[in-house]
């Protein structure tokens, strides 16, 4: 639709330092995002951490006190959602259940006055856009309707009204698996289809991960971090990012000293490893990071090769999950490392590992990632 | 295993039976005291009038066609307005209270509370004091001549304006309560979604709020309309006699005028205004709050 790629256009929404309180309660706290053209963005994060009231601001159904909300360039802070170029779809699909499937696409048609004839034609092209049968749904009323289906006018009532912003505040979270992954695949096509800008909001990271441009994470009112689903899963910046998104062990301690590109970290019992020595990495420095359970390795004691790092311990349990087999091993800090196998079938197969093995969790210098203080 | 666990045991196994025993009670009193009077007085609008008042046998439509008087039609006409015009007021007046206190937050129970608190003293007391606010010498008066804004005391009292302010007093609380429950109930997303989509405070009303608060409305003209329709206390007391409504004129012939078949006759005419309004509510409600048409 637009000529212009998502990266070279100027932000379709751009919050600027945008906070919300509730009495004494921050929901959104500074919060600084830019949206591109035609992106597929969601927020991210868990229970509470103020992403569907971040929607809310863009929706317009609150406003912000601080901060600024800018949609297709222009403030519009003070206003209502029907003065914004946005459409939503709510949690729980906000059908009216007093008008059939057709009046409740029609309606956003109805208020801007668009001709009878027209809505009827668009009406019927939204619900064929959603993959709803116009002849057999189009009369019933959204108590016919299954949730799988409720969605999807949920949907159409939305798209019908071209809106250059469409926001979607956990459409997913009410059907069953299945269906809302076909559901993720439908919506990223009807997103590079209609060249809408999706804002979507979720606290299921593989669900972000399946169908984002790129993703915000967000913690207690703040954005804890900015990125595409790789950026976000390889280098996580802060231990929450790396928690949230996938699994992480953590390793811990204080930088001794800087050589050829590697710092030393010695950890509080002694033990030392080694990681990138970028900027600032001077001795006496405090540093935390997570490595991914698949960038590690499983050594015999005797057997971890030099240019690795390793940290003993004892096996728990191995778990066989079919296209990886995890073997936990707690460390000497009493805490468990997960460490993930890939399953190249004879090499795994018999898990040499047992409960009880002593071993060395390794992982080379670069496989990981360092932490900044949250 | 006690004779009455064996016996409950024994009725958990017979749903019908179960139901049969909770209906009982409720069958038997309105069977008793409803439809026995209600068989009583059918029986009586079709005899005559005995000589010392009661009834003697026979059988005469006399009664029926005596209604159709001009005289008697005019009350009729006169209680019909009167009761729609009570119920459109309190519907007017009612509905802007039950949307402020459904919306009121924290402060909902205390207004509901205030709401019903006049339910709490008799209907005569009520509609004493509205006398004395409206008689030559009362309140009301006695305010606009003391502000100088009229000499002479306005005729409030003993107009069919009186009546309706009584009516409407007496049954605003009645119209608010059904209201207050269907917009409680209406989820606030669905008026977010309607912002969302397009549409501006007036048309979230009309649109959604409306239609969707209508069960509570007719509800409420129902409770409103029913009892307003019957009314004799408040016609009698506010409106004098020149203001009879048909409750007033049934009261007359069951008490003064000692003519029972007439007063019967005039209750199962009354009761046929109310059965057609009954009708009336029940086509509505097949229809609402469903709009499927389109």
């Amino acid at each position: 639709m637009t000529d212009s790629g998502p990266q070279s256009s100027s932000p379709v929404v751009q919050l600027s330092r945008a906070t919300k309180r509730f009495g004494a309660v921050t929901a959104v706290d500074a919060v600084s995002i830019d949206i591109r053209r035609g992106e597929f963005f969601s927020l991210l994060g868990p229970s509470g951490c103020g992403k569907t009231t971040t929607l809310r601001l863009v929706a317009g159904l609150e406003e912000p006190d601080d901060g600024e909300v800018r949609l297709l360039g222009e403030v519009v802070n003070r206003r209502r959602p029907y003065e914004r170029p946005v459409a939503m779809v709510f949690q729980n699909y906000a059908l009216f259940p007093h008008l059939n499937v057709r009046r409740n696409v029609a309606f956003g048609l109805e208020q801007r006055r668009v001709p009878a004839g027209q809505i009827r034609e668009r009406v019927r092209r939204a619900l064929e856009l959603v993959r709803l049968d116009p002849e057999t749904y189009a009369g019933r009323t959204p108590a016919q309707l299954s949730g799988g289906q409720r969605q999807r006018v949920a949907l159409a009532r939305a798209l019908v009204i071209e809106p250059a912003i469409l926001l979607l505040d956990e459409p997913l979270g009410a059907i069953d698996l299945k269906l809302r992954k076909e559901m993720q695949l439908e919506l990223k096509a009807l997103n590079r289809q209609l060249g809408i800008t999706f804002v979507y909001v979720t606290h299921d990271q593989e669900e972000a991960l399946t169908m984002s441009d790129r993703i915000a994470v967000m913690n207690q009112a703040r954005v804890a971090q900015v990125g595409t689903p790789a950026e976000i899963y390889e280098n996580p910046r802060t231990a929450f990012v790396a928690d949230f998104i996938g699994e992480c062990n953590f390793f811990a301690g204080a930088v001794v000293e800087r050589h050829d590109g590697l710092a030393t970290v010695a950890r509080e019992d002694g033990l030392r490893f080694r990681i990138p020595a970028g900027g600032g990495m001077a001795p006496g420095r405090r540093v935390r990071i997570a490595v991914r359970p698949e960038w590690h390795d499983v050594w015999r004691p005797e057997e971890v090769p030099p240019t690795e790092n390793a940290v003993p311990g004892v096996v728990r349990d191995v778990v066989y999950l079919g296209e990886t087999v995890h073997v936990i091993v707690r460390l000497p800090e009493c805490v468990d490392a997960r460490i993930a196998l890939r399953n190249e079938g004879q090499l795994i197969k018999p898990v040499p590992w047992r409960a009880g093995d002593r071993v060395s969790v390794g992982w080379l210098p670069e496989d990981c990632q360092v932490l900044e203080e949250e | 295993m006690t004779a009455a666990r064996r016996l409950l045991a024994g009725l958990n196994r017979q749903p019908r039976l179960v139901a049969a025993a909770l209906l009982a009670p409720g069958t038997l009193w309105l069977l008793v005291f409803f439809f026995v009077p209600i068989a009583v007085v059918l029986a009586y609008s079709f005899m005559t009038r005995g000589v010392y008042g009661g009834v003697t046998r026979g059988f005469t439509l006399e009664h029926y066609r005596r209604f159709m008087d001009p005289l008697y039609l005019t009350v009729l006409r006169r209680t019909v307005v009167l009761a729609t015009s009570c119920t459109v007021a309190c519907l007017v007046a009612g509905y802007p209270v039950a949307y402020v206190i459904a919306r009121a937050g924290r402060w909902k129970n205390l207004l509901l509370f205030l709401v019903v608190v006049p339910l709490w003293t008799s209907f005569l007391v009520r509609t004493y004091a509205m006398i004395f606010l409206l008689r030559d010498t009362g309140f009301i008066n006695s305010v606009l001549v003391a502000l100088g804004l009229i000499r002479e005391p306005l005729v409030l009292l003993y107009t069919p304006g009186a009546v309706l302010a009584g009516l409407v007093y007496g049954y605003l609380p009645l119209m608010v309560l059904p209201i207050y429950v269907s917009l409680e109930k209406l989820d606030p997303t669905l008026l977010e979604a309607a912002e969302v989509l397009g549409a501006r405070p007036a048309a979230r009303f009309w649109r959604i709020t409306l239609p969707l608060s209508a069960p509570g409305v007719v509800a409420g003209a129902m409770l409103v309309f029913i009892p307003a329709l019957g009314a004799f206390l408040t016609p009698d007391l506010l409106g004098g006699a020149k203001q009879m409504m048909i409750g007033t004129l049934v009261q007359n012939q069951f008490g003064a005028a000692r003519n029972w078949p007439f007063g019967s006759a005039s209750s199962f005419i009354l009761m046929a205004v109310v059965l057609v309004a009954v009708l009336g509510y029940l086509r509505l409600r097949e229809r609402s709050p469903m709009e499927v048409v389109g």
